[in-house]
This record gives C-alpha cells, structure tokens and sequence, in this order.
C-alpha cells in the first residue's frame, strides 16, 4: 500500500529522474527529508538537486521564479502551507503576473502542506487555496486522493504556469492505495466520486472523504447522494458539477477554508448564473466557521465541517 | 552612602542574589517542560510540544533583564524568560492543556500565548513576526512621550534569515528604539544547520550594518548572561538603541518532541554544556549552596509544578457550544455567517 505522502514523495522522485530541469528546494528538505518526509531519500538520489533553504519564503520562492524565467523547473516546498504568506508578494506579484506581463511562463510549482489537523493551532492549520484562486494566472491544485497526488503533482510540474500544489496533512497518513495510477484525469476535470440522483456534494482535499462518508451515512437512510471532487479549484470544472445538478436538483458545497468567498461561493456563483434552472431547491454551502483556525481538539472539530455536520444539512436539503 | 569597603561584597551579594534567582527561573522551565513533554507522550497534550533545554541561562536572563512595565515578546525556547517576567505556572499548563480558564481558552495552544495586556506579547508562529510588532509597541509608546521602560523579543538563528528580522530590526535602528533583540544561535534551525543559514563568520557582525549595538554572550554561562543582558538593558534604557545579541549554544532537544535531532553533529553534541548544569556547578562551587539545598529546591519546584497540572486536569475544556464563534472584537460588525 502507498499513502498520499509517498505518492508524492515518488512524484517528485520521478519528476527529478525524468526532467534535469527540475528541482527541489525548502526548509529541512535535504537529508532529514522534509518536516513530513516528503522528500525522503531524494537529496541521497539525486545529489545537488535537493537543497536545504534558509529561513526565507520570500527569497526561497522568488529565486524559484528567476530559475523558472532562466530554464527550470523549481519545486517549492512550504513547510506548512502558513508560512506561504511569507512568500505571498513573490506569488502573486510576480510569479502569477509574469507570463501575462512578459510572454515568459513561470513553470514552478509551490507545495502547500494543508489544512487542518488536532492540536495544530491557527498557524499550522490553513486552507490557502481560495486565496491563491483569487489571482489571475495561478493554477491551484487540491488532490483528495493518492492517485492524484501523484500524478496532479506529475503534471504540475509539466504545466507551464506556477501551481500551487494544496496536499492535505490530515491524508498525509490516513489515505492509502494498493499501487500508483499509470493514467490520470487530466487538471481541469472534476471526478464523480459517487454516483447518486438525490443530491450532489461538491468537495475538494480532506472534504471529499466527509463528503463520502456523509453519503455513506445518508445511503442507510435511503439515499442516494452523488459526490463530485473537484480536483483542482482552479480551473474550476464548472461543466461536471452542472451536469451532476441537473441529474439531482440539489447541490450542497463543501470546503475547509474559511466562509468568506472563495471556492464554495464561486462553485454556487456559477451554478445559479449558468444553471438556475436545474436547482430544485436553493444551494447550500459549509465551510469552517470564520474564526482562525483553533487550537483545541474540541473547538478544531466543530469549526471545519464532518461528515456529521455535512450530514445534517444535506438531511435539511433533501426534505426541501 | 555605602562606605568604600562594604561596596564589593554588596555587589557580591547582588551578583550572587540574582545568580541563584536565574537559576529557579531556569529550574522551573527545565521541570516544567519536561512535565509537558511528558503529558505529551502520554497523549495529554496534543499537536506538538517544543522544549527550550540547554537555552534556559540565556532566556532567564532576558525575562529578568526587563522591569514591569516593560514589553517582552518571547519565542519557543523561553520558558524561563516568560517566568521571570512574571508568567504564572498555571497559565503555562492551562495554554497546553487548553483549558477554558486559559489566556488563550483553547483557541490556540503551546508556545502560542501570552497576556497583550501586560506587555507579553502572544508569539504567532511565522518566525521574525514579533520583532517589528515590539518595535510598534515602543514607537507607541514615544509617541505618547512615555519613556523609561524597554522591550526584548527573541529568536533563533533560522528566523535571522527572515525578512521580518531585517525589517524590523533596520526600523528599529531608524527609530532608535529600546529593542534587544536576542538571537539565540543554537546551531540549527530544524535540522539546518547554521552553514546553510548564513555565511557571516558572526551573526554578530550583523549589527555594525543595521547600525546597532551588538553583543556575542555564550549562552551556557549564565553569570555572563545575566551581564550582557544587563548591560543591554541598561543601554537600551538610556537611549542608545536597539541591542543585537548573539548567544551561542547547543539544542539540547530535538526541534520539537517528535524529533529525535538525529542530524546533530556528533561532535557538537560532544563540546555542549548544558546551562543548568553548569550554574548548579557554580553554586557549589561559591558555596552560594548546597547539593542538598539544590536538591530541596528542586523537589520545591516539582511540587508546585505537579500542583498547578493537576489543578489544570482539573479544568473545563473549551466547550463548542459556549464558544463565540467569531473573531470580531466589534459585536455590530460581526458578519452573520449562516451557522451549520
Ligand atoms: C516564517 C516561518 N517559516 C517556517 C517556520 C517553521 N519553523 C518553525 S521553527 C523552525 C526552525 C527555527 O529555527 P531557529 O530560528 O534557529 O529557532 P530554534 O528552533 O533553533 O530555536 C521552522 C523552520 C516558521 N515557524 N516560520
Ligand atoms: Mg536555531
């Protein structure tokens, strides 16, 4: 079995092997493998080409986009998604601005180790994908499972633009797959999940599996609840989720993020301007609650939506 | 007046005084913290515990350096600084426990407290943040013709790679402010070793190009500490600027619980001194005490840390259903996000 943090692992393993454009730079990346390990052994494989950063996010990712603008192909590793706001100008500045400024691609990718876990508090605990989104020339990846995690990460690092690669901490070691895709969705299509004609779950990274297991729940009671992973929030495959809508009437959106904007109210956006009419009853969206992220298990699971909680509004849509 | 000869041994008294003073700041952080890293391998604490051994000298001597009144922003490694400042035990246990009788009431945790109010500042993660938030409370603070009271704020030789440091500190320097700034080198940032940090021979070096006063201290000596923090502090009060120091010393933990610092060098590990050890070897060696007084005193410690976790166990959590799910301080501006 290979889990999600090896799927990537061996994506940037195969990335080095394939492409000596490519490498990997981030804190603690090096020998110690990263603060996850997601780059165990590959300093000892491929010698010179992973490399240790300093305590720098700014200079860490500009530097990237001046190898990317020079020939490379820079894979960036964040040590928590958080800390990305250290790097924030050189993102959305000047890697998301270049190719439409200059005609030049900015070919990095930056790996944002996501979203929420218990225990880790408000800085280690973010959902960055809606910010990042908001920026023309950004593509914003959000695997949900290992497969995609494997070859998402494979094809952003093909893609000409900067990617901003959102893997989940809480799947790091809670998702696992009996072996790695030899094919893949390409970026830009959602997947159906699970097939169903009562209602459909919009989700992304961790959401997906409560999504699932609130259709689980849902099925012991007569259910039948379509589930739709998104893949990647930017582009947004506005065309599944409608075609999934107008088969159920009814649409129901989760994220982690924080409630303001961002994917939740843009996948809703698009369907009420481009599919009013399929809707049997008004859209629903959950998201986290509009506070930083908590510290204490008991505050953490209340404030990002379960299973539970997506469960008991899909039992309020579906009676509409 | 003090007659000419009574002057040295009221000195002695005081060096000797603050010297044993330090050394129960320090005792009590080294318990303390290994009281938390025990609730945390029993699964009492969750998300991740960061412990200051071997940086405890150097730390005691900040909190003690600074006065009431004065503004102190700590980082991971200062359990002893945030006692001798005045933090009480109890908040320590009720922020990694998260309690709802906390200063942070379960809504962050660990290291990630403080009390604003009182010139603690409540450290947030992203490393070198905290340098440009003291230098804010001190231009306040001359802004309303306060003067007399100082700030420190500390950090590892990691988040002297950060931009936050050099802005900071370069506004500091620009303003002129009572900032020390206390960099602890403890030879790694993580697993980074310093050499993929910085290339200066010093980092000391680094205050003539901010146009600072600088100081190197090693950190395992606390009688030098307590001086060089001291005279930092005497400086910074008397108008001469923000303070750069440099202390050296060894991690003696790993990055984090979860870390078995694998990646230190053995050789490193070999030369490294261990603060508290070191002070309890110069207290006997003073006879400012003895291994049995060393011992009562721990034992002290020890009770009164035992007290204030089983005091904390004790508590509520943090309820859900009480929380006020918002982070507006404004009631009229809250946003009424449709509630789940
Ligand atoms: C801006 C930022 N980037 C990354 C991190 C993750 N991180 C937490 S502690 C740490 C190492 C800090 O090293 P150093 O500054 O030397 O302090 P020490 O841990 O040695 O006390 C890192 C990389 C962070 N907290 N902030
Ligand atoms: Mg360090």
């Amino acid at each position: 079995m290979i889990t999600y943090l090896e799927a990537i692992r061996e994506a940037q393993h195969k990335a080095l092997a394939d492409d000596p454009r490519v490498y990997l730079y981030g804190q603690d990346i090096g020998n110690f493998g990263g603060a996850f390990k997601a780059t165990k052994g590959l300093a000892k494989d491929f010698p010179g080409r992973v490399l240790d950063a300093p305590l720098s996010e700014d200079a860490i990712i500009g530097s990237a986009i001046g190898a990317a603008i020079d020939g490379m192909r820079p894979i960036v590793e964040m040590q928590f998604a958080d800390f990305s706001t250290c790097g924030l100008n050189q993102i959305i500045n000047h890697a998301a601005t270049l190719y439409w400024r200059t005609n030049i691609p900015c070919p990095i990718v930056v790996r944002l180790p996501s979203g929420g876990t218990a225990g880790a508090g408000p800085f280690h605990s973010q959902s960055m994908e809606a910010l990042y989104a908001h920026y023309p020339g950004l593509i914003v990846m959000t695997p949900a499972t290992v497969e995609d995690a494997y070859s998402m990460l494979l094809e952003a690092v093909a893609i000409d633009d900067p990617v901003i690669f959102c893997e989940h901490k809480y799947l790091y070691y809670h998702l696992k797959a009996p072996a790695l895709p030899t094919e893949a969705l390409p970026t830009g299509k959602a997947r159906v999940a699970r097939q169903g004609r009562d209602m459909t779950i919009v989700a992304y990274s961790a959401m997906v599996h409560e999504a699932l297991a609130c259709a689980d729940e849902l099925a012991s009671e007569g259910w039948q609840i379509e589930v739709i992973d998104l893949r990647s929030v930017k582009p947004l495959d506005t065309d599944t989720v409608l075609a999934s809508v107008a088969r159920t009437g009814r649409l129901l959106v989760v994220g982690e993020a924080f409630p303001w904007g961002g994917v939740t109210a843009e996948v809703i956006a698009r369907v009420a301007q481009e599919g009013f009419s399929l809707l049997d009853a008004p859209p629903v969206r959950i998201n986290a609650k509009d506070t930083p992220v908590p510290y204490h298990p008991n505050l953490w699971g209340t404030h990002r939506p379960t299973a539970r909680t997506i469960a008991a509004e899909a039992r309020k849509l579906l009676h509409l | 007046m003090s007659s000419p000869a009574a002057a040295p041994t009221s000195r002695t008294d005081h060096i000797q005084a603050r010297y044993i003073e330090a050394y129960r700041w320090m005792l009590l952080a080294r318990i303390t913290e290994e009281k938390i890293a025990t609730l945390y391998r029993g699964g009492k604490i969750v998300g991740g515990v960061f412990i200051g051994k071997g940086q405890e000298a150097l730390s005691a001597a900040t909190g003690m350096a600074l006065r009431p009144g004065d503004v102190f922003a700590p980082l991971i490694r200062d359990q002893a600084g945030r006692f001798a400042f005045g933090e009480s035990l109890l908040d320590v246990f009720r922020t990694y426990l998260g309690s709802r009788l906390g200063p942070m009431r379960g809504r962050d945790g660990n290291v990630h407290r403080g009390r604003p109010r009182e010139g603690y500042l409540a450290m947030v993660s992203h490393l070198g943040a905290m340098v440009p938030a003291v230098a804010g409370v001190l231009l306040a603070r001359r802004l309303r013709g306060e003067s007399g009271t100082i700030g420190a704020t500390c950090l590892g030789d990691g988040a002297t790679s950060t931009g936050a440091f050099h802005e900071g500190l370069n506004l500091a320097a620009v303003e002129k402010l009572p900032l020390i700034l206390v960099v602890a080198n403890n030879q790694y940032a993580y697993s980074t070793p310093t050499s993929r940090q910085f290339v200066c021979a010093d980092l000391v070096d680094r205050a003539a190009g901010y146009g600072v006063e600088g100081r190197s201290v090693d950190a395992t000596d606390l009688a030098a500490c307590l001086a060089t923090l001291q005279e930092a502090a005497d400086r910074a009060r008397a108008g001469h600027g923000p303070q750069l120091i440099i202390a050296s010393l060894l991690r003696l933990a790993g990055h984090g619980e979860h870390d078995d610092a694998g990646y230190v060098d053995p050789v490193l590990k070999k030369a490294a001194r261990d603060c508290l050890t070191v002070a309890e070897q110069h207290i006997i060696g003073e006879q400012w005490a003895t291994a049995a007084d060393l011992k009562t005193w721990r034992m002290e410690v020890t009770r009164k840390i035992e007290d204030a976790i089983a005091t904390t166990l004790r508590e509520p959590p943090p309820d859900p259903g009480d929380e006020q799910w918002t982070a507006v301080s404004t009631p009229r501006l809250r946003d009424g996000f449709f509630e789940a």
